[in-house]
């Protein structure tokens, strides 16, 4: 653990862990799995709020909640950069994480496997497959996602990869 | 029309996608004709002629069976090429190529794209330029994520599916053998997963994200460790260094890696690790359907020191694929019948003939374990320089047991969790 930072580590601590080692294939096992990831969601999101750190937007997009989408964001020199968010729930669940996906960021650096997927840390699967089945897509978030975005966004900011929204050409007006 | 190139989710078309394929070869193009019979004559018009030599040597019985075998090769990048190309030379009858994404320009130096390609699938590109290299290999390609319940679905589907050749052999499947030559472990997971349900042999290849070192590894489920039984293994240094296997991959120890760094990358590429990896796994992939040789349980490569290790893995019996405990079961019960046909080949075999001694020198450093190597490894120790690649998970108690309600009885309403997120999402 003395990979991640402290507010890492002690918001990995609040986050309720879950119980029910079920995947997307597995019927009514895995609806009860559904309800443990929304509780830990819950209090995620919850407990970033209340410390002033809400960073993200997460809701299922399909009926059986083996597909998420939504977006997250992160602050820079006093900026904030927004990105879309998208992920699967691969038919190994819990075994196997979901593959974090930020498709506007595809390309755009090495730290990412195609299709937007972004690299995680030697550290998480490791974290990941020792705790297995607790942790959930809010551990995924707050492990995976989380240092990815404070590690990547500077540097793409910085080298002018990621424009802020404000700098972007207005499209539409500027062609009249 | 398809909806998009290689789409699966119109399966129906599948068929009419290979002939629009095919048919997009370039016309011009010198073609060689389809060969009905692989005979042995050695003349310039008959491709197969030194293939059909090992049969006259001795090393292989009847070559020609190759014809009857159907291979899947599941793939993401890097091994495909050279994978495929092997086989479709070796004359294979039907190929089925996993992929999951389209070729990017930057895919043009290492798959097989030719430039014209861009823009199709991979394994549409590869299809097209295998059918030049051997009009005798029936095709089908696929592009589509397995990891997803969809795409797994899929998956199932066309391994279940069965061809006029292999029907009614007792399988669950209509393949022989699965290749896969995937690069991350999610995907490694799902073809096991696969694997384990079908009951299908498979052969697994990595090569490891610093392209100096790969393996492959030959998985019967029941009979051998599945990819969930044991975490991957990886050389301890490396580990340390933060370079991984997400395979059960090997390297030797003793080489220095300082070299080596992971800065702002998240896998390096070396055409020719994969060039070697693709050559033992297909060398082993034929041996395995043609029956000649021995199919090592593993075997490592680690180019920076000419290694190989191979060693042994039994299953895990608390293995958490449940899929993986069937097959375990079964295995055992099946153990008499197997005995008394094991006893009954070595006593025909007891005849002598006249045998090739084995090992008369070492000259490609293969490391070979023993009978006590291997009880060795049971025990959890590794050859010298492998460490696991992932820990074990911690001792869980189940939840979900059959018959535990306790967990089961959260009545909550999914419906209400759901509105609670969406309320916190909206403020
Ligand atoms: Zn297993």
């Amino acid at each position: 653990m003395e990979e991640w930072d402290s507010s890492t580590k002690s918001a990995l601590t609040q986050i309720p862990l879950l119980s029910i080692r079920a995947g997307p294939r597995d019927g009514a096992a895995w609806t009860q799995r559904l309800k443990e990831e929304y509780r830990a969601l819950i209090a995620y999101t919850t407990m970033n709020k209340s410390n002033d750190n809400d960073w993200f937007r997460i809701s299922a997009a399909n009926p059986d909640g083996t597909r998420w989408t939504g977006s997250c964001w992160y602050v820079h020199n006093l900026r904030r950069y927004d990105f879309l968010l998208q992920f699967d729930i691969p038919v190994t669940y819990p075994a196997t994480s979901p593959e974090i996906e930020l498709p506007q960021l595809d390309g755009k650096t090495h730290k990412m496997y195609r299709g937007g997927k972004i690299c995680l840390t030697v550290h998480f699967k490791p974290l990941w497959a020792k705790n297995s089945p607790r942790f959930g897509i809010a551990h995924a978030l707050c492990l995976g996602l989380a240092p990815w975005l404070a590690a990547e966004v500077p540097i793409l900011v910085d080298s002018g990869m990621v424009k802020h929204k404000d700098e972007e050409a207005p499209s539409a007006e500027s062609c009249a | 029309m398809l909806c998009a190139p290689g789409c699966l989710f119109c399966s129906a078309k599948i068929e009419e996608h290979i002939v629009q394929v095919m048919s997009t070869v370039k016309a011009g193009t010198s073609r060689r004709s389809k060969v009905k019979d692989m005979s042995a004559e050695v003349v310039d018009s008959n491709p197969y002629s030194r293939l059909m030599a090992l049969q006259r040597m001795g090393i292989v019985e009847n070559y020609e069976k190759i014809r009857d075998f159907s291979v899947s090769i599941v793939v993401s990048k890097g091994v495909q090429s050279a994978i495929t190309d092997i086989l479709t030379k070796g004359g294979r009858s039907r190929l089925h190529i996993w992929d999951v994404d389209t070729g990017l320009l930057g895919n043009v130096s290492h798959h097989f794209f030719h430039r014209e390609q861009v823009g199709m699938t991979k394994t549409d590109a590869a299809v097209q330029t295998l059918s030049d290299i051997n009009p005798d290999v029936i095709l089908e390609s696929y592009s589509l994520n397995i990891t997803t319940v969809k795409g797994f679905e899929v998956f199932m589907e066309s391994l279940r599916r069965r061809n006029s050749k292999n029907d009614g052999n007792g399988r669950n499947t209509g393949v022989d053998l699965v290749l896969s030559c995937v690069d991350n472990y999610e995907a490694r997971m799902v073809v096991n997963q696969a694997c384990n349900e079908l009951n299908q042999t498979w052969i697994e290849s990595g090569v490891s994200e610093d392209a100096v070192s790969g393996h492959i590894q030959l998985l019967i489920p029941g009979e051998r460790a599945c990819f969930a039984c044991a975490p991957p293994l990886v050389e301890a240094e490396l580990a340390l260094r933060g370079l991984r296997h997400y395979v059960f991959g090997v390297v030797a120890s003793g080489v220095d890696e300082r070299t080596l760094k992971r800065e702002g990358v998240c896998a390096a590429s070396l055409p020719t690790t994969m060039g070697v990896i693709a050559g033992l796994l297909v060398q082993n992939a034929l041996k395995f359907l043609l029956k000649f040789g021995e199919v090592s349980p593993y075997l490592g490569y680690n180019s920076l020191k000419d290694y190989f290790p191979t060693m042994e893995m039994k299953p895990n019996p608390q293995c958490v694929n449940s899929a993986c405990l069937e097959r375990q079961k079964e295995y055992l019960l099946e153990k008499p019948a197997r005995d008394a046909l094991a006893k009954a080949k070595i006593e025909a075999e007891a005849s002598p003939k006249n045998e090739i001694p084995l090992h008369t020198d070492n000259e490609w450093h293969i490391s070979v374990l023993d009978d006590s190597d291997i009880s060795a490894l049971l025990s959890d120790e590794l050859p010298k320089g492998l460490t696991r690649e992932l820990p074990c998970a911690d001792e869980h108690q189940e939840a979900a047991m059959l018959g535990d309600t306790s967990v089961l009885a959260d009545d909550t309403d999914l419906e209400e969790l759901q509105r609670q997120l969406d309320a916190l999402n909206a403020s």
